[in-house]
C-alpha cells in the first residue's frame, strides 16, 4: 500500500495543477492583509458597529485572529473551489490522460489503487486549508500582532485574546474536516467522467444550489435542510461562538463524516465496476 | 488444464448497450507461442484485449491465465503478465524514469531492478530522464513496449505495437519481439489490423471480425501462400483427379468419392477447367475457395472504405460464406 501512496502523492503533487491552488493562496491572503493594513482600523471599527456608543472596546481590534478570521470567510466558496481542481482531477485526470491504461492492468487491485487515491485527495485538502490558515495567522500576527477577536454576525460575539488561539485552530481543524466532505463529493463525480471539468463544475454547482436551497426561507426548503451537506459545511464557525456547543459540533461532525464516507463508499462502488474505455 | 496453455478465453463476450463488441470469443494461447491477433479496425481486438488485462469486465464468459479465472485470482495472474492497450499514454509532466518507477512500484518486486535494462532494450536511456511531454510519437510507443517488460512478464500482450511506427521502427519492434520470443521464451499476444505484421512474427493466429472469431490457429497451416483451395466435382471422377494430379502447379490432391480437393493457383483455375472439358469430363463445380489472405484482404478493404456496418455486413457475409461453403461461383 505504501508505495501506491507514494506513487499517487508523488504524482499529484508533481502536476501543475495542484499548485494552483496554493499559488492562488498565497497571492489572495497577502492581499487581504495587505487591503486591512491599509485601511484595517476603519473596517474593524464598522464591524463594531454601533457598538463603541455604547461600550467601550479597549485593545488591539485589527489583529491577526481577526483577520485570519476574515480569511475564513473564503471557506464559503473559494476554497471548496480550489480543493475540487484537485479532487476533481483525481480519477478523471487519469481517464483523461489515458494512464489508467498504464495503471490497472497491474498487480494492485482497484480498491488499493482507489484508496490511495483518496488519501491523496485528503492530504491534498489538509495542504491547502492549513496552508491557508497558518500562512493567514502568520503574516496576520507578524502584521497586526495579537488581541481579542471581533466576530460579527447576528450578535457581536468577543473572544478573549487567551482563547484565540486554540479557538481559530479548532475553526481551521473543522473547515478541514468539511472540506474533506467537499473533497468526497469531488472525487466521486471524478469517477464518473473521463474529464476534471465535469466534478469540478458539478461539485461546485452542487454546493452553491444546495447554500441557496438551505437559505431560502421557505418550509419546503426547511424541510430539506437537514439533509443537505452544505448545512453542516459551516461546523467551523461553531468554534467562534461565544461558548462552544459541543453537541452541535458532534452531530456536524458525525454527520459530515457519514457524508464523506458515503461519497467514497459509492465511488468504490462505480470504481471497481468500471469499464476502463478511455 | 493443460499447464502448457498460458491464455485461454472461454465463450468471451462483451456488449456496450445493443451493440456486441466481441461475441463468444473462444481463444487458446500456448507456451512460447508468439500469437497474433488479426482484425480490422473496430473489430474487437483492443476490447479483447481490455478483458484479457482486466480493464473492462466481461459481459458473457471468462479469461483465464496460467490456468487460472482472471476473475478469482486477478493479482496473482496479472503478476506474470505485461500489457500495452492502444495508444502509449503517460504522465506527460514526468520523465520515462519517473514513469517507469511508478509502474514497477504496481507491478512487484520483481520489476525493480529492470528499468534501466528495459529502458536500454528499447533505446531509450540517453533520454530516460526527460519528460515524456518531449518525446515523438515513436519514442512512446518504445515507451510502451518498455514499460510492458518490466519485471519480464511471462505472457505479454501488446496492442498494434508498430502503430505509428516508421519503416525502421517497425523492423526493430519486429525483431524485439522475435527476441524475447526466441532469447527470453516469452509468450506474446500481438494484435494488428496488419496481415502482413502477423505474418512475419507470430506463429499462431487469430482473425477477429465484428466481434466474431473467424479462424484460428498456425500461421504457415491459415496462410497457404498465395495458392486457392480448390473444390471439384467432376464425372467420371477418376479420371478428372489423373488429369488433375498431372496439371501444372497443382498440389495437395485428395479425392473423396466424386469430390476432389486440390491447391493451385487462382490464375490456373480457368486453364484446368477447360482442360478438364476438352478431356471429354464433365465439370459439375469446380470451386476456388478464397485463401485466408483474400479473405482478409475483403473484410478490411471492407471496413475502410465502406466504414459504414450497414454496408460492411452484405459483403462479409458474401465472403464468409465463399470461403466456408464455396459457393462464389465455378469458372
Amino acid at each position: 500500500m505504501r508505495s501506491v501512496l507514494t506513487n499517487e502523492i508523488l504524482k499529484t503533487f508533481s502536476k501543475w495543477r495542484s499548485s494552483i491552488a496554493f499559488i492562488a493562496i498565497a497571492v489572495v491572503v497577502p492581499l487581504v492583509h495587505i487591503a486591512f493594513y491599509l485601511q484595517g482600523e476603519a473596517a474593524a471599527k464598522s464591524l463594531a458597529r454601533g457598538l463603541t456608543q455604547d461600550f467601550f472596546l479597549l485593545g488591539n481590534l485589527l489583529n491577526g485572529y481577526f483577520v485570519t478570521y476574515v480569511v475564513l470567510n473564503t471557506l464559503w466558496i473559494h476554497v471548496p473551489f480550489l480543493i475540487t481542481l484537485g479532487a476533481g482531477d483525481q480519477l478523471a485526470g487519469e481517464a483523461t490522460g489515458g494512464t489508467f491504461r498504464l495503471l490497472l492492468i497491474r498487480p494492485v487491485s482497484r480498491t488499493r489503487i482507489l484508496l490511495a487515491k483518496y488519501l491523496t485527495t485528503l492530504l491534498y485538502t489538509c495542504a491547502v486549508v492549513l496552508f491557508l490558515g497558518i500562512l493567514s495567522l502568520v503574516l496576520g500576527i507578524a502584521l497586526f500582532g495579537t488581541g481579542d477577536v471581533l466576530v460579527p454576525g447576528r450578535t457581536i460575539v468577543i473572544i478573549p485574546e487567551a482563547e484565540a488561539p486554540w479557538r481559530i485552530g479548532g475553526a481551521l481543524l473543522l473547515a478541514l474536516w468539511g472540506m474533506w466532505t467537499v473533497a468526497s463529493l469531488a472525487f466521486l463525480l471524478s469517477s464518473l467522467v473521463e474529464n476534471a471539468i465535469g466534478p469540478i463544475v458539478g461539485t461546485m454547482a452542487i454546493i452553491i444550489v444546495f447554500y441557496a436551497i438551505g437559505n431560502i426561507p421557505a418550509d419546503l426548503f426547511r424541510d430539506i435542510k437537514p439533509y443537505l451537506f452544505t448545512t453542516y459545511l459551516s461546523v467551523w464557525q461553531q468554534a467562534l461562538e461565544q461558548s462552544i456547543d459541543w453537541h452541535a459540533v458532534a452531530s456536524s461532525v458525525l454527520i459530515l463524516g457519514a457524508f464523506s464516507v458515503g461519497f467514497l463508499a459509492a465511488t468504490w462502488y462505480i470504481f471497481v465496476r468500471k469499464d476502463i474505455l478511455s | 488444464m493443460d499447464s502448457n496453455v498460458v491464455l485461454e478465453t472461454a465463450g468471451l463476450g462483451k456488449r456496450f448497450g445493443e451493440r456486441w463488441a466481441v461475441r463468444d470469443l473462444n481463444l487458446v494461447v500456448r507456451k512460447g507461442e508468439v500469437f497474433g491477433f488479426l482484425g480490422p479496425n473496430g473489430a474487437g481486438k483492443s476490447t479483447t484485449i481490455r478483458m484479457i488485462l482486466s480493464l473492462v469486465r466481461p459481459s458473457t464468459g471468462e479469461v483465464n491465465l496460467f490456468g487460472k479465472p482472471l476473475r478469482k485470482s486477478r493479482s496473482e495472474v496479472l503478476a506474470r503478465v505485461g500489457g500495452m492497450v492502444e495508444r502509449p499514454d503517460f504522465y506527460l509532466y514526468l520523465s520515462a524514469r519517473r514513469n517507469l518507477e511508478i509502474i514497477s512500484a504496481l507491478q512487484g518486486d520483481r520489476s525493480r531492478g529492470d528499468l534501466d535494462t528495459v529502458l536500454d532494450i528499447v533505446g531509450l536511456l540517453p533520454r530516460a530522464g526527460d519528460r515524456v511531454k518531449t518525446y515523438s510519437h515513436g519514442m512512446k510507443q518504445r515507451l510502451g513496449i518498455a514499460q510492458a517488460l518490466l519485471g519480464f512478464p511471462d505472457f505479454l500482450v501488446l496492442d498494434e505495437p508498430t502503430s505509428g511506427l516508421d519503416p525502421q521502427g517497425i523492423k526493430e519492434v519486429r525483431d524485439l519481439i522475435r527476441g524475447l520470443s526466441v532469447d527470453r521464451g516469452m509468450t506474446i499476444f500481438l494484435s494488428s489490423h496488419l496481415l502482413h505484421e502477423i505474418e512475419q512474427t507470430a506463429t499462431s493466429m487469430a482473425i477477429i471480425n465484428n466481434g466474431n472469431l473467424v479462424v484460428q490457429g498456425p500461421v504457415t497451416e491459415l496462410l497457404s501462400k498465395g495458392e486457392a483451395a480448390v473444390r471439384l466435382e467432376a464425372w467420371p471422377a477418376p479420371e478428372a483427379e489423373a488429369l488433375v494430379r498431372n496439371f501444372p502447379l497443382v498440389t495437395g490432391v485428395r479425392r473423396n468419392g466424386d469430390l476432389i480437393e486440390f491447391a493451385i493457383p487462382r490464375e490456373s483455375t480457368g486453364s484446368l477447367n477447360r482442360a478438364l472439358v476438352e478431356a471429354g469430363i464433365e465439370v459439375r463445380a469446380l470451386v476456388p475457395r478464397r485463401s485466408l489472405e483474400e479473405y482478409f484482404l475483403a473484410i478490411t478493404a471492407g471496413a475502410s472504405e465502406q466504414g459504414a456496418p450497414r454496408t460492411r455486413r452484405p459483403l462479409l457475409r458474401r465472403v464468409f460464406t465463399a470461403s466456408r461453403t464455396g459457393d462464389a461461383g465455378t469458372h
